[in-house]
């Protein structure tokens, strides 16, 4: 008798061995060793994960209560793979061109990448998937208790006190781990899994052979076929009333359709593939692998039916029938190969739909979820991934979950059925979608949703309710009461099977609603373009002359693209122009060389010959790139335009703004030049006087005798200088205060001339003491200007003295005169002295230029006189300039604006 | 050297400076030094005097109209004949620069308004003197 821990150590030892294949394959392919996936035979080995532990052990069973029924389940397969094949070869080759992650991605790309699609297909599948897992827990816990004899018994019936939870539980983290490992160790972008291919092949020959070794023994240990089938056991067998019945019809055309609709066999056909050619192998291959795996199923079943006591658990005759002949290595074997079944099929089922959960509904919902910050964070890699684990382990916890609810109901023998039915929902859809071209994802959406409500409805739901806990009352007399709405005799159809009654019911609403749909709505152009995509994935080879479909697609693509380039209005034009050039009455052109060599050079005008001639060839052949990968181009590149125009809008603003600062910088430069001029120029003019003062007091301090009129004359120069220092500190601070515009003083409205009057008579003094004759000439017209007395006043007492100061004439004389003008006011100082030589104007009013300070009579001047009087009349809005110089005069003018 | 007793007597210096109290200044603590004096208020007269009649040492005010100080110090020092010419130097600009362009020429004394009257009469008699 085996013990629990024998097998438990074998089981773990057999995992042991998978993780270590499936290490050494991922690393083989990972170092460019492309074996695995160059390798035909290993695919079709993948493509077995389609026998599970329910065909394993359920096929024998199903054989043993119901005959060949169980054939069904592997003529379906071996029908599509024979002679549907052209079918397989299309979902490859789409998936290959499109980059088809799974089957909701196919559905979805297919309808214009519709999500909302995604989402309900992912649904139906983590639906139909869940129960499907728990089955395989149950089957290797229960295969587990029968074989270590620990809580079953020969008749290999379940003890069913749940708790072969443990070893499910235990038999969950294993699977999960394996799957994190190697399902999700990195994102390839084809989503291929070298490592976990190659385990499931191995687990493939491995199931296979234990069922081979079963069924030899049996054969020979009976003595040959002849002794085991006996005329009774034969009727028994083969001659059931329901064979080719309604029944046997639909579970062909359901086992036909699993094997394309099932996540997990569209996981290792399309997804995994990596050259269509497998395809061929696989068409003769699977479907001999699958003849070898049913070959002793009736053996098996007609073994056990006599060898074992009535009542024996049929769904464990591969076990039973090996121990009862205490073949206790076969039944390990046996347990193994059962177990392989079980891993296989969750191990890839759990990739599938990880995809789906984690790129159709996880991912989309972390990437809206904006405070995240995820999308932003730029690292999606490792959001994806982690993505994929989280999904991973829900699916798993789903399967747990739903194994520990209804481990003690008979519900689960039948969940492998509910679930083909449930993910042949997918097949209108998947077919429409590959052949009509008029399928909408409207269509898709109302057909797939119908048919699942109506598959939950008619199946599922008597299913939960058979143990007669819930809704037995709605399965008996309909929802509502309603006789009409029974679940299993829906609108008063009876006398069918109910699996045969669902799937009428929910696939001709499906079929019907996704032709309705599809008619009744208009299709994005996006879709319309996949929809050609898919429709004619073997006619957009290039130079194809069956083009003439494509081509009327792609006038539509071209147009959509040639708006996206050039703007709606321009794009409209340019197609009507070229409509009229080719003679064409509807305005819509012909897509033919010469239009698109025309339309690629108006794109490549906006984004690059390059780009252009790769935007317009993958619109009109449709190969390799999608066309939102277009449209994303098209929008980068827009964006990438809009940028470099926004940079150069930059540099121009920034251009500028540099100018301004080198202005900025040069003007504060001169003023710091200015500044370093002036205090320089200051320390000059006030040691002047200070030298004077300093050195008359030491002579006067060190001479010993003087005359007294000369200590006296000394002390007079010591005196004066002391005042020229004080005026001269009294103007340098004017003079700042005023170009600072510190300064604030009372404007009134006053009569110009008055002040002028006042500056005379202030220089009536220094004019009679240096004999100059001042004259002044009023003008007539009594003008009045907005100013300041008192500093009108500074400006005409400046320019007086200035004429009376500087003039050296023998007949000095100053002469005033005002009058008004069309510019303002004026009055002009005009002097019969030396004039200003050939000092520049410019230089005469800047600070300390005193023109002609050499001839000048007396010293009192400071040099900023002229500064200040400038900036007084800027200050009133008006100017003062040197209007005439020469050497018999000048003369400064004052302009002052009028008052308003 | 106040006494002035020592070296030649009547040292004879040119006076260029355009401020009338300094040559005023000058000209007093000057001859009571023993100097002769003579000055002139511009660059320009200050060159032709000096070639009309080399004093023995050219007191030199920095900013002088027509031609300055710079200007004399560099006519002098490029001259064939009075070459050796002592100068002092006087000046109100008091930077550091200025004086470093005055001692690129050539000058001998450098010396920064307000002076003390001592130092110019020294430095003139010891000039002077050599």
């Amino acid at each position: 008798m085996l013990t629990a821990d024998v097998v438990v150590t074998i089981a773990l030892c057999y995992v042991g061995l998978l993780f270590l294949l499936a290490f050494l394959s991922d690393r083989w392919s990972r170092r460019g060793n492309n074996w695995i996936r160059n390798s035909p035979l290993l695919y079709t080995l993948s493509i077995s994960v389609y026998c599970t532990s329910w065909t394993f052990y359920g096929a024998v069973g199903s054989a043993a209560r119901n005959g060949l029924e169980f054939i069904t389940i592997y003529l379906g397969p071996t029908l599509v793979f024979l002679g549907w094949w052209y079918l397989l070869r299309k979902l490859v080759r789409i998936g290959h061109v499109n980059r088809i992650s799974s089957i909701a991605d196919l559905i979805s790309s297919r309808y214009g990448k519709s999500n909302t699609l995604a989402v309900i297909v992912t649904l139906i599948a983590v639906i139909g998937t869940t129960p499907y897992i728990a089955l395989q827990l149950k089957a290797v816990t229960t295969s587990f208790e029968v074989v270590s004899g620990g809580r079953g018994d020969l008749l290999g019936n379940l003890s069913g006190d749940g708790t072969g939870f443990d070893a499910a539980l235990w038999v969950a983290v294993g699977m999960a781990l394996f799957t994190i490992l190697f399902g999700t160790r990195n994102l390839d972008a084809n989503e291929q899994h070298p490592g976990v291919v190659a385990a499931i092949a191995f687990e493939a020959l491995v199931k296979l052979l234990a069922l081979l070794l079963v069924g030899l023994y049996v054969v020979f240990s009976f003595g040959g076929l002849e002794n085991l089938f006996s005329e009774e056991m034969s009727k028994r067998l083969l001659e059931r009333e329901n064979v080719f019945g309604s029944r046997w019809a639909v579970l062909t055309f359901l086992s036909a359709t699993a094997i394309i609709c099932l996540p997990r066999e569209f996981q290792v056909t399309v997804v995994e593939n990596a050259r269509e050619s497998h395809l061929r192998t696989a068409g003769w291959l699977f479907p001999a692998y699958l003849l070898l795996i049913c070959l002793f199923v009736l053996p098996i079943a007609a073994a056990g039916l006599t060898r074992l006591p009535e009542g024996a658990n049929p769904d464990m005759f591969v076990l039973t029938v090996p121990m009862a002949g205490n073949q206790e290595m076969l039944a390990l074997f046996a347990f193994i190969g059962g177990f392989s079944s079980a891993t296989s099929m969750v191990i890839v089922a759990c990739i599938a739909l990880s995809i789906m959960i984690s790129n159709h509904i996880v991912m989309p919902v972390v990437l809206r979820l904006r405070w995240l910050g995820l999308y932003d964070s730029g690292d999606l890699k490792t959001l994806v991934l982690f993505s994929r684990r989280f999904s991973i382990l829900l699916i798993l916890f789903l399967g747990l979950l739903y194994y520990r609810l209804s481990a003690q109901t008979e519900a689960l023998a039948a969940m492998g059925l509910i679930a083909f039915a449930g993910v042949a929902q997918f097949l209108p859809s998947l077919l429409a979608g590959l052949y009509w071209r008029q399928a909408t994802a409207r269509g898709a959406k109302l057909g797939l949703i119908a048919g699942v409500l109506l598959w939950a409805y008619t199946l599922l739901l008597p299913s939960l309710a058979e143990d007669g806990t819930f809704f037995a009352d709605t399965i008996a007399h309909g929802l509502f009461g309603l006789e009409m709405l029974r679940p299993e005799a829906l609108f008063g159809l009876t006398g069918f099977d109910p699996l045969v009654h669902a799937i009428v019911w929910s696939l001709t609403a499906n079929t019907a609603l996704l032709i309705a749909g599809s008619l009744f709505s208009e299709m994005a152009p996006l879709e319309r373009l996949q929809s050609a995509l898919f429709v004619d994935a073997f006619r957009n080879a290039p130079g194809d002359e069956s083009r003439a479909l494509v081509r009327s697609a792609a006038i539509d693509d071209l147009r959509l693209l040639s708006r996206r380039i050039l703007g709606s209005d321009k794009a409209d034009r340019l197609f009507l122009d070229f409509a009229q050039r080719q003679g064409r009455d509807d305005g819509v052109p012909v897509a033919d060389n010469a239009f698109i060599t025309h339309l690629e050079r108006q794109i490549g005008g906006n984004v690059g010959a390059a780009s252009a001639r790769v935007m317009i060839s993958e619109v009109v052949s449709g190969e390799t790139i999608s066309f939102d990968e277009i449209i994303r181009m098209v929008d980068e590149t827009q964006q990438v335009i809009e940028y470099s125009q926004a940079l150069e809008a930059n540099s121009r603003t920034l251009h500028q703004t540099a100018a301004q600062l080198r202005q900025a910088n040069q003007r504060l430069m001169r003023l710091d030049n200015e500044k370093d001029d002036f205090l320089s120029q200051v320390s000059h003019e006030l040691r002047t006087p200070m030298t004077s003062i300093r050195s008359f007091a030491e002579a006067l301090l060190k001479a010993d005798e003087m005359p007294a009129a000369q200590a006296k004359r000394f002390m007079g120069i010591i005196h004066d200088e002391s005042l020229r220092l004080t005026s001269l500190l009294d103007d340098i601070l004017d003079l700042s205060h005023l170009e600072s515009g510190e300064v604030r003083w009372q404007v009134e409205h006053l009569d110009p001339e008055s002040a002028v009057t006042n500056a005379i008579a202030a220089c009536e003094g220094l004019a009679t003491e240096t004999g100059v004759v001042i004259t002044c000439t009023p003008s007539a017209a009594g003008p009045v200007v907005e100013g300041n007395r008192d500093r009108l006043s500074q400006i005409l007492i400046n320019l007086i003295s200035n004429a009376i100061k500087y003039n050296d004439s023998p007949d000095p004389r100053v002469h005033v005169a005002c009058e008004v003008h069309s510019d303002g006011w004026q009055v002009h100082v005009r002097d019969n002295g030396p004039g200003a030589g050939d000092v520049e104007p410019d230089q005469l009013f800047s600070k300390f230029a005193r023109g002609w300070r050499q001839i000048a009579k007396g010293r009192s001047g400071t040099g900023l006189g002229l500064a200040i009087s400038a900036e007084i009349a800027r200050r009133h809005g008006g100017e003062l300039a040197l209007t005439e110089t020469s050497d018999n005069g000048s003369c400064f003018t004052l302009t002052l604006p009028l008052a308003p | 050297m106040a006494n002035g007793g020592t070296g030649k007597l009547g040292a004879r210096i040119l006076i260029a400076e355009d401020e009338p109290n300094i040559v005023e200044l000058l000209t007093f603590v000057l001859q009571r030094a023993g100097c002769e004096i003579r000055s002139v208020s511009d660059g320009e007269a200050a060159i032709a005097e000096i070639r009309r009649d080399p004093p023995d040492v050219l007191l030199l005010d920095l900013m002088l109209p027509r031609k300055d100080g710079y200007e004399v110090l560099k006519a002098v020092r490029g001259s064939a004949t009075h070459a050796a010419l002592p100068v002092v130097m006087l000046t109100a600009k008091g930077q550091e620069k200025d004086r470093k362009v005055a001692e690129s020429l050539g000058v001998d004394v450098f010396i920064t308004k307000p002076f003390s009257n001592q130092e110019v009469v020294d430095s003139v008699l010891k000039l002077a003197r050599t």
